[in-house]
């Protein structure tokens, strides 16, 4: 028959039993606002993590010093120095697509301005460094080439640094001494806010390499090498072609293990975007079993509700109602709760999100795809657990149905 | 003249553990358009079973059934269901309306699963129906909220909105007094007279007067099967009955 009459009785239907109607939805509200903001907090916590992994520049290649063991555990990466300046100038003579080139040296020491100190990473780059990473400066201009080839003391500051060093004052021109050696600031960083590891990025200072290597920590090696790829198609093979040219330079014959790790970006990305995709896709399993209790409730309830009212069914039958039109009819029941469960679930559980990150501060992130989906799985749930119980009342004998008591 | 109902030795047998129960054994029976027939006879005597057969409800476990030319026992379910939906109107021993629904939904009922009617249609066929048991003024009311000669009319009104061509009815007066009764048998005789077949069963004498042929079943098997004589026209009683006293604020 007609589908509008049948939606219209099964909404009567509804209707007269206003308190289990609603009760039965519940499940489904639950189930389906725990989903929702379940997968809210994960796909928040990824979003972080993604805007983060961006905060590292964009197509970027890290070398670091030290090996990666055949079983993918770093040993020491980025400890045992076997990488040299001479190794990034290979590189970036060598390597074609190469666009920026930043050796790097690192030390995390106490630095000192006037009576102030601070403990704080220092940073030997090159001026690629900057671009490489995108990050601009608020105040200043960056250190340049000449700087680096003349060793020259100066530096670039991050905003927490300058904070701890001269308050609010403008860092640009004061001197600032990294392991007694007096350097000039010339430039103030831009804010860039929590890394991955969730570390303060703006807590740093930088200088040219060759100034840390001279006068600051007396070292000829380097702890890495960041590198500018000129598009994203070449991190499929760069790494590659760096890492070999690597081997070349360091003679390391077929079969020995590399004393250098190559990571791309992406790599980086995937490893920390793992995390919270297991952690979204753990917590969505876990609300979607709500959901499925839900879906019991109103398979349970719908069956009750087919025994209940076998003398109607057989009412009906008696009639002229098809088999077809009783199976439609609790069948709709059956969606109609569900998906009345999901429409309500989907905001409370939007609310539950929002209250959340405002809160517990923890940043939530509702997608129209997880609505989507929500819904149409909440309708997926009625059909699957309602069809036992409309396939029961349909497949009912009419004078069997008059007859029951 | 071909009859409207052609039963076949129609035998129902119900089987409920080793005991068999044989509720209909061999009925063969024909009845013409336009006959209004009462089903007597004893309890347990086969009535409703022979009824519930007819109505396309329970299906015969041997013998032919031929009702309006179509051999109803090659029918499936569904066709079955649209038979009853067109050709009949059952009005049920008890009288089986939705509760919680409005006489005039109750009456509404088949409609809905008939094609091709509008809602506004449907709406006017089943207030008609109401109007011609007298209960127009009642198609809002809950069957809770009707007596029980007013619920017995609903049920007839539903089994009337179909038009259909055969009527059947399972002690239509069963709990009614006698003047309600009679006013049903008014309604009955109209309906007879505009040329539906009518089939009812009833346990009173008086109550089957008022048809034209009386069948009396006794363990499953007609036993006698004679024209009325000295026919009751229900108008006319109704006029002798003392009216119903009007009740005093
Ligand atoms: N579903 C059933 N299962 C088993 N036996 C049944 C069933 N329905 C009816 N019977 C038996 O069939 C016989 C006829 O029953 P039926 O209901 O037709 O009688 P009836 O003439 O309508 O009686 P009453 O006047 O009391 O309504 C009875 O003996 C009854 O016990
Ligand atoms: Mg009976």
């Amino acid at each position: 028959m007609r589908p509008l009459a049948t939606a219209k009785i099964a909404w009567r239907a509804l209707r007269r039993n206003p308190m289990r109607s609603a009760l039965t939805t519940l499940g489904i509200i639950v189930g389906v606002g725990a989903v929702i903001a379940m997968v809210g907090i994960g796909n928040g916590a990824k979003a972080q993590v993604e805007a983060q992994i961006a905060s590292l520049g964009r197509n970027v290649i890290l070398v670091f010093s030290g090996s990666t063991t055949a079983s993918g555990l770093h040993t020491g990466m980025g400890s045992a120095g076997t990488l040299t300046v001479e190794d990034a100038d290979a590189i970036g003579r060598e390597i074609s697509g190469v666009v920026a080139i930043s050796p790097e040296v690192r030390i995390v020491t106490q630095i000192v301005a006037g009576n102030q100190n601070w403990a704080t990473q220092v940073l030997g780059e090159s001026p690629d460094y900057f671009e490489i990473r995108q990050w601009a400066l608020a105040e200043g201009a960056p250190f340049t080439e000449r700087d680096v080839r003349s060793a020259n003391k100066v530096a670039v500051i991050g905003r927490t640094t300058a904070q701890q060093l001269y308050g609010g004052d403008s860092p640009i021109g004061r001197v600032v001494r990294i392991k007694n050696v007096p350097f000039v600031v010339v430039g103030l960083l831009a804010p860039k806010g929590l890394s991955v590891m969730g570390t303060d990025q703006d807590d740093v200072i930088v200088v040219p390499y060759s100034a840390a290597m001279k006068r600051v920590t007396g070292t000829t090696t380097l702890r890495s090498i960041s590198i500018q790829a000129a598009n994203a198609s070449l991190l499929a093979f760069l790494p590659q072609q760096i890492a070999e040219l690597l081997r070349q330079r360091h003679r390391i014959g077929p079969g020995r293990d590399d004393d250098f790790t190559v990571r791309t970006q992406q790599d980086i990305a995937e490893a920390a975007t793992e995390t919270s995709r297991v952690m979204t896709t753990l917590l969505g399993a876990i609300a979607s079993v709500s959901l499925i209790v839900g879906g019991i409730g109103i398979m349970n309830i719908m069956l009750v509700s087919v025994t209940e009212r076998t003398r109607e069914i057989g009412i009906r039958m008696a009639v002229g109602a098809h088999a077809r039109d009783i199976l439609m009819q609790f069948l709709l029941e059956a969606i109609a709760l569900s998906m009345a469960g999901g429409v309500i679930g989907i905001a409370v559980g939007i609310v539950t999100a929002k209250v959340l990150s405002a809160v517990a501060n923890w940043p939530t992130l509702i997608s129209v795809e997880s609505i989507a989906v929500a819904f149409l799985f909440s309708a997926a749930v009625g059909i699957f657990f309602g069809f036992y119980p409309a396939r029961k009342a349909s497949r009912l004998d009419p004078i069997t149905a008059l007859r029951y008591e | 003249m071909g009859a409207l109902i052609r039963l076949d030795k129609v035998s129902k047998t119900y089987r409920t553990g080793d005991i068999e129960v044989h509720a209909v054994c061999g009925v063969s029976l024909d009845i013409g358009a336009g006959e209004f027939v009462a089903v007597m006879g004893a309890s347990g005597s086969g009535k409703s079973t022979l009824m519930n057969i007819l109505g396309c409800l329970d299906r015969p476990t041997s013998g032919r059934y031929v009702l309006d030319g179509v051999e109803v026992s090659d029918l499936d379910r569904d066709q079955l269901a649209d038979l009853r939906n067109r050709k009949l109107g059952f009005v049920f021993q008890g009288f089986h309306l939705l509760s919680r629904t409005s006489a005039l939904e109750n009456v509404e009922l088949p409609l809905l699963y008939a094609r091709g009617l509008t809602t506004a249609q449907q709406r006017e066929r089943a207030l008609r129906a109401l109007d011609l048991v007298g209960l127009a003024d009642r198609a809002d009311h809950y069957p809770n909220q009707l007596s029980g000669g007013q619920q017995q009319r609903v049920a007839i009104a539903r089994a009337l909105v179909n038009e259909p061509v055969l009527l059947l009815a399972d002690e239509p007066t069963g709990n009614l007094d006698s003047r309600t009764s009679v006013e049903i048998m008014g309604v009955f005789q109209r309906l007879n007279a505009q040329g539906i077949t009518i089939l009812m069963v009833t346990h009173e004498s008086d109550i089957a007067r008022h048809t034209t042929r009386t069948i009396v079943m006794r363990d499953g098997l007609i036993v006698a099967d004679a024209p009325v004589r000295e026919r009751l026209d229900a108008a006319v009683e109704l006029r002798r009955l003392p009216p119903v006293q009007p009740v005093g604020p």
